[in-house]
């Protein structure tokens, strides 16, 4: 019975990161109507910045308590560098044909790459300290590492903080009519230039924070942003482009098809999830749970 | 001999019944206008008839064939040509270029990989022919976006009567122009159909317009027909003036110039 | 007659006098380069061809695809099966080999991705390649993996390569790759100066009027999209045998970022851009790599300035800037 839940349980993991990563594309998108190409870059760097910085205040003697509170460092990065990239390399190509902005994202993701590569160097970095920290639990006489299940935490409260901040509260409307029309909400005062900012900040955070809440089970390692973004893609594909909602089914059946195909078909495992892409893209091209109006 | 007759079509959208049970017929070479308010389901039954849209019940029969079921292709290629209230053009095309098309694609040349279109004198000489027929020739070279509204609105037409169809769906097509260039426009059109014998349906908010070109005039009403006849008929039809006008107009007045835009 | 005079008048005759000089220089390139210099143009040439067929979607059809790492690793791959299994030397039958199955992988992915347009069309394109490279990665006692398939040098016209491999490849083999390359220029020319291909600009630029005038939007784009994806299968085939090797590498789907990249940096508005932007991206790549460890910081940084101030690449800002000297003349 253990291992069944361990399976249930990693697949969680692998959807929770997915979320967060897939979830600030979608909103990115669904908003502005922009597909960041370098969106997975900004979930490399989120785990670059963690790791360096839970890194050094190891190195320095501090307790782990510190090292945990250190965390979501990464996630700040990735906002701060997301909020410079829109107000001044997006902006002029809001009114340029969206081939354009797939252009210019993709420049950035080839700087990003390289410049992670300048500050951090080639070689991987971790930050086991905190992974080790909470050791493991006894699941069904299994063992299963402690830290797996704060990041499923951190992907479920994600999800519900989300749900609440875009249907609860002000910046959400605001944040539903621009993305619904944004000549209608420009029209009723709404700023729309600072709602993009601030969406964009947002989707970059929660990729971010992705990067920052993983890296202590995995290790930053260049290349990571380039990997997740296709499997963001697929997240989105299935999901929907622009729903959050859509996101967090879409990566829910990707970690599980995941998890099933690395325990029972590890050949074709990635093949099935861009199989499943297509497939979805040919039947309901908006994706699984967008409502028909946009 | 009615070259087209549309029985009982229905058209809703959601609970928007755009067209609910219409009846509908043009005969060979008939210049017929369409008027209505807007949201009498002008457009959309033309959208009907030229294959943009399927009905949800209803018959259409062109050239004595059942093309309920047809695709746009294959009614553009039983003659049926329309053109669109918002121009739609090959902006970066020239003017040439775009009666071109409708030539190479009515010849079924558009398939060809291994011939160079240019060299292709007789379309060439034919799209020419067709621009000075529409005054557009001195635009032969240029862009299509880049010359007047106007120019585009008569281009729009060019292009659908390159087609040589045997009915042509024209939706609004002085809609935008000035008053001073409609006559022009609407001059050039009917005379070029009329030496063709091909049968017109203009969709127009103009009245003057619909009532100085148009043979036949049939009013839509919120997705029905509420009246069909010559000109003469309409204007004294109490039904017809007092929906489109409201009561408050004396019953011999004349219909008023509308300046519409949308439909 | 005189339509061979008008034209050696006009404007156009002198606007393609450059082709001359240029095709001269091809020419006697390996006479007059060290053979690494000829060996970047031939991988330029290739990418050239590449790029050639890529712009017949984007240029011309309007459909920009961010998955054409998919034919192009299809060629470089058929090649390496073909060589490795079926013991095939001869390079033609490599060729064809090669377009075949560049043909039936374009048809299957166009099939499915032309029903769509703009965003959609573009992730289901860089979705599907990504089947492949997975295939690739993972099925690597068939495809050898992320270690690839070695790829040697095939028999030329039924010559066998000489000893010396370096001067081989950047002498008879350059010369194959230009023929080729002269060739698939041309017939690239015809066709999108055939009806169908001003067709196709036609659905580019509106895709609803095409329909009205008879054009069937899907049928069209999907011949585009198989044309376009053989040309870049050809490309991965001759590049197969110059690189030595296939990998995963050039099924990645930001490989075929690279491929829009040369594009636009060549300019995709008009017919030579895309080989223009070839060769040019080839060569700075080449140096970017051999220059700096952060050769993407670099190139992402040409692609951004492209993108902000010359979007219409090296041919469309050399085009506007004649035609306002022109204007002020």
């Amino acid at each position: 019975m253990g291992v069944y839940a361990i399976h249930v349980l990693n697949a969680l993991l692998y959807s929770s990161v997915l979320f967060l990563i897939a979830g600030g594309l979608s909103l990115i998108y669904g908003v502005m109507r922009i597909v960041n190409l370098a969106h997975g870059n900004l979930y490399a760097l989120g785990a670059f910045v963690t790791a360096w910085a839970v890194g050094r205040a190891a190195e320095a003697g501090a307790p782990n308590a510190v090292l945990f509170a250190l965390l979501p460092v990464g996630a700040i990065a990735a906002a701060a560098v997301g909020a410079v990239i829109e107000s001044t390399l997006l902006r002029p190509f809001y009114k340029r044909a969206e081939e354009y902005q797939l252009l210019m994202t993709f420049g950035l993701l080839m700087i990003l790459e390289d410049l992670i590569r300048l500050v951090w160097g080639p070689n991987p970095l971790t930050a086991t300290n905190v992974y080790a920290a909470l050791g493991s639990i006894s699941i069904g006489g299994d063992r299963y590492p402690g830290y797996n299940l704060v990041i499923i935490a951190v992907g479920f409260l994600a999800a519900v903080f989300l749900r609440g901040f875009i249907y609860r509260t002000k910046f959400g409307v605001l944040l539903r009519a621009t993305s619904q029309d944004k000549r209608m909400a420009s029209a009723l005062g709404v700023n729309v230039n600072r709602i993009y900012l601030q969406a964009f900040t947002l989707g970059c955070f929660m990729a971010g924070l992705g990067g920052a809440v993983v890296v202590p089970s995995q290790s930053a390692v260049l290349g990571m942003g380039v990997d997740a973004l296709v499997l963001a893609f697929i997240v989105v594909v299935i999901g929907g482009l622009g729903s959050l909602e859509g996101a967090l089914a879409g990566a829910l059946i990707v970690g599980f098809v995941r998890e099933a195909g690395v325990t029972w078909f590890p050949e074709i495992e990635l093949a099935v999830l861009y199989l499943i892409a297509a497939l979805v893209l040919l039947v309901r091209p908006a994706g699984l749970f967008v409502r028909a109006s946009r | 001999m009615n070259l087209l007759s549309a029985q009982g079509l229905r058209k809703a959208f959601g609970d928007n019944r755009a067209v609910d049970g219409v009846d509908f017929n043009v005969k060979q070479g008939e210049f017929l206008a369409l008027i209505g308010s807007n949201g009498a389901g002008k457009t959309t039954l033309v959208n009907l008839l030229s294959g943009l849209l399927h009905p949800d019940a209803g018959q259409i029969i062109f050239d004595e064939h059942d093309v309920t079921g047809w695709s746009a292709y294959r009614r553009i290629k039983a003659g049926i040509a329309r053109s669109f209230q918002i121009v739609n053009l090959f902006d970066r095309l020239s003017c040439a270029d775009n009666v071109a098309l409708s030539i190479f694609s009515r010849e079924g040349k558009t398939e060809t990989l291994g011939t160079l279109a240019a060299r292709d004198r007789p379309v060439w000489d034919e799209s020419h022919e067709v621009l000075r027929c529409f005054d557009l020739d001195r635009h032969a070279r240029m862009p299509a976006g880049a010359i007047s509204h106007g120019e585009r609105k008569l281009l729009d037409v060019a292009v659908a009567y390159a087609l040589r169809p045997k009915l042509l769906l024209l939706d609004e097509p002085t809609s935008g122009v000035s008053t001073r260039e409609k006559a022009p426009i609407m001059d050039i059109v009917s005379s070029i159909v009329r030496s063709g014998g091909i049968a017109v349906v203009i969709i127009e908010h103009d009245m003057d317009i619909v009532f100085r070109y148009s043979e036949r005039i049939v009013v839509m009403h919120q997705g029905s027909v509420l009246a069909d006849g010559t000109p003469d008929q309409i204007r004294q039809n109490e039904v017809v003036t007092s929906t489109l006008l409201g009561a408050s107009e004396t019953a011999d007045a004349p219909f008023a110039s509308s300046d519409h835009a949308g439909s | 007659m005189s339509q061979v005079a008008g034209f050696l008048r006009g404007r156009r005759a002198w606007a393609a006098a450059w082709i001359v000089p240029v095709s001269a220089l091809l020419l006697a390139a390996p006479y007059l380069f060290d053979p690494f210099q000829t060996l970047t143009l031939t991988y330029g040439l290739i990418a050239a061809i590449g790029a050639l067929g890529f712009n017949l979607l984007l240029g011309y059809t309007g459909l920009l695809s961010f998955g054409h790492s998919a034919y192009f690793g299809t060629g470089t791959y058929a090649v390496a099966f073909l060589v490795k299994y079926l013991k095939i030397t001869s390079m033609e039958l490599l060729l064809a080999g090669s377009v075949l199955a560049s043909a039936i992988v374009s048809v299957l992915f166009g099939y499915v991705c032309v029903r769509y347009t703009r965003i959609f069309f573009g992730i289901l394109t860089l979705a599907l390649s990504q089947v492949l490279w997975s295939l690739a990665f993972k099925f690597f006692w068939v495809t050898g993996g992320t270690d690839g398939l070695r790829v040697p040098t095939p028999k030329l016209l039924g010559l066998a390569p000489t000893d010396d491999k370096i001067e081989f490849l950047a002498h008879r083999y350059y010369y194959y790759v230009l023929a080729i390359f002269a060739a698939c220029v041309l017939i690239m020319w015809v066709v999108v100066h055939s009806p169908f291909g001003k067709a196709l600009q036609a659905i580019r630029d509106n895709e609803t009027r095409a329909e009205f005038i008879g054009i069937r939007i899907r049928r069209y784009r999907l011949i585009a999209f198989v044309i376009s994806g053989i040309f870049t299968g050809l490309a991965g085939a001759l590049w197969g045998p110059l690189n030595g090797l296939a990998s995963p590498d050039i099924l990645v789907w930001t490989f075929s970022g690279e491929i829009v990249f040369m594009t636009v940096l060549g300019g995709f508005t008009t017919f030579v851009g895309p080989i223009i932007g070839a060769v040019a991206f080839t060569y700075l790549k080449t140096y970017a790599v051999g220059f700096t460890v952060y050769w993407q910081l670099l190139l992402g940084t040409v692609l951004l300035v492209l993108v902000l101030a010359l979007p219409t690449g090296i041919t469309g800002t050399i085009q506007q800037a004649a035609a306002r000297l022109r204007r002020s003349i």
